[in-house]
């Protein structure tokens, strides 16, 4: 089972790192980031899952570890929306004057 | 003072001067960042003292937790000389913003001037940890912490141009932590655990170990701005303020330099591919031909600095091939503290001439030398040691770089280096010409204080070369086989 999500992280790393280098527009490139860094995630829960313990049903530390990971991405995505609506009004700006 | 209350306070104050600048206001946010510096300095001069005086690595387990279990924190040679230098650096940076970013009493609070000392405070802890964490994770957290600070740094001024830098930035940078974060995902998925002295002992020569470190690796080069992924440097260096430009020319792109030092030197020595350095190598040497042929074709001084800043970078990554030879990992640490005090100092020259000349257009740069004597010596002096010219800071890297190209009979880096240095005194004229021309300036307002501060800076880079002994001994502490370098 572990495999099958394994190879989904990898697929989901791809098609993140694809998307980030072929599209131009802002939002779809924080989109795209957002599919790599989903993919990295699971991978991270896959890792969980097979060290798992009898009484364990996953190793806890790389559970915490995506939290932090989902966090961190969180705000990184907010700052990229942030600066792409800057960059929007700024072209819209210039577009007017 | 104990070395854990050290440790906690250089990791604590800058943060605890965030806490308070929110409240203060951005009237007050100035005199509470040149407080936190000194006091930054204080403490990495005391946790540099204390790593000298033991001849060995200091660590303190946060919390009395031990590994695998907590997150040790650990100081060895490397560190002690990267923060205090880091530290002396910011301090310098400090004491020179205030006139970009000080509100006059009478005057309206403005974002600018609030944003840029938190940011600048987010970019002083989030280094800090790099030089002193030992676990990859809590490496990852501060790595990101210095990129969210620094991509806000380069948009201050809020121009299309700047924004579209910043943004191209942030992409980069993102991209390079996603891929360090894979790396750090398969770490553990391999050995179990994240700290840098547990995994050293049990990594092995496997897929795994080889994945994690070539993604790992390509993040950070991403991060550290190593050609051919430097696109985004030239563009986000250029356009922030001078400021936060020697910021992040002098420090922010040492941080991730120095955690691909960890991983390959201190993680896992012994069984990374040699022909993996090649590859490492290669793409310094062409960091360094390119960065250089690009900076002389700039018209603008920030560009062209920037540019140099690629070049300069790319004798960071010359150690990867060599790392066989003791004297390689002291000549990147070298260049790494030289080419900060140098590139700073340069950044906040070019930001002062630019201020008389009303543009860092090279053409309007005409005989700012002559109302900035001071400056424009700093200027000078800052580029040769950027071009290596004895005895200064860069003269020392290449000389150490150089012999460790010979002794381990890889001739063609010397190649790389002599034509860097070529290069750099071409860009370097290009850029001091004018300064020194004739031309006609009015005699500016500027203080003494900003001046002095540049000067001493190109003194440090100077410094670094003409007593090279001490920070060379100091660097060689818990890296014995970088130890004794031939008198």
């Amino acid at each position: 089972m572990t495999t099958i999500f394994g190879i989904c992280a990898a697929i989901l790393v791809g098609l993140g790192l694809y998307g980030l280098i072929i599209h131009p527009t802002p939002l779809r490139k924080i989109l795209s980031f957002n599919i790599l860094g989903s993919g990295i995630f699971l991978l991270f829960g896959v890792i969980a899952r097979r060290g798992s313990v009898d009484v364990l049903a996953a190793d806890p530390v790389p559970q915490a570890l995506v939290i932090t990971g989902i966090v961190v991405a969180f705000s990184a995505t907010a700052l990229g929306v942030a600066l792409a609506l800057r960059l929007n009004t700024a072209d819209q700006d210039q577009e007017n004057s | 003072m104990s070395i854990s209350l050290l440790f906690i306070l250089a990791l604590t104050l800058p943060v605890l001067g965030i806490v308070l600048m929110v409240p203060a206001g951005g009237r007050w946010a100035r005199e509470i960042a040149r407080g936190v510096l000194l006091l930054n300095l204080i403490v990495a001069a005391k946790i540099t003292a204390a790593v000298w005086q033991a001849k060995a690595t200091l660590t303190y387990a946060s919390g009395g937790w031990l590994p695998p279990l907590g997150i040790q924190l650990r100081a060895d040679g490397l560190s002690a000389a990267m923060l205090l230098l880091t530290a002396f650096v910011a301090l310098a940076v400090g004491l020179y913003a205030p006139k970009d970013f000080f509100v006059q009493r009478g005057e309206q609070e403005t974002r600018k001037s609030f944003t840029f000392w938190i940011l600048f405070m987010g970019v002083c802890v989030g280094m800090n940890v790099i030089f002193l964490g030992n676990d990859f994770f809590n490496l990852y957290v501060a790595l990101e912490l210095v990129t969210f600070a620094a991509v806000p740094l380069v948009c201050l001024s809020g121009r299309q141009s700047t924004l579209e830098a910043a943004f191209r930035y942030l992409l980069f940078a993102l991209t390079g932590s996603a891929f360090y974060l894979l790396g750090v995902a398969l770490l553990y998925g391999a050995y179990g655990t994240l700290d840098i002295g547990k995994l050293s002992g049990v990594v092995r020569p496997e897929p795994a170990l080889w994945g994690a470190v070539a993604f790992m690796t390509v993040g950070l080069a991403a991060k550290t701005a190593l050609f051919p992924l430097h696109l985004w440097l030239p563009p986000a260096h250029a356009g922030a303020p001078p400021a936060a430009s020697a910021l992040l020319s002098a420090l922010v792109v040492k941080g991730s330099f120095f955690l691909t030092v960890r991983l390959w030197f201190d993680t896992a020595p012994e069984i990374l591919n040699p022909r993996a350095g090649q590859v490492l190598g290669l793409m310094g040497a062409g960091a360094i031909v390119v960065g250089g042929v690009m900076a002389l074709r700039q018209e603008r001084l920030k560009l062209l600095i920037a540019y140099s800043t690629v070049a300069q970078i790319g004798y960071l990554f010359l150690i990867f091939p060599l790392a066989e030879e003791s004297t390689a990992l002291s000549g990147g640490m070298f260049q790494a503290m030289s080419h900060a005090c140098a590139k700073a100092a340069m950044f906040l020259a070019a930001g002062l001439m630019a201020e008389v000349a009303g543009s860092d257009l090279l053409v309007d740069l005409r005989g700012v030398g002559r109302v900035l004597p001071l400056t424009a010596s700093a200027f000078i002096l800052a580029a040769v040691s950027l071009v290596g010219v004895p005895p200064t800071g860069g003269f020392a890297t290449k000389w150490l770089l150089l012999w460790a190209s010979f002794s381990a009979q890889q001739w063609w880096w010397t190649v790389a280096i002599f034509a860097g240095g070529l290069l750099a005194g071409g860009y370097m004229f290009r850029a001091a010409a004018p300064v020194f021309s004739q031309g006609t300036h009015v005699v500016p307002g500027i203080s003494r204080l900003r001046e002095w501060v540049v000067l001493i800076l190109a003194l440090a880079a100077l410094l670094l070369g003409t007593f090279p002994q001490r920070p060379l001994e100091l660097l060689a502490i818990g890296h014995p086989e970088s130890a004794e370098v031939q008198q």
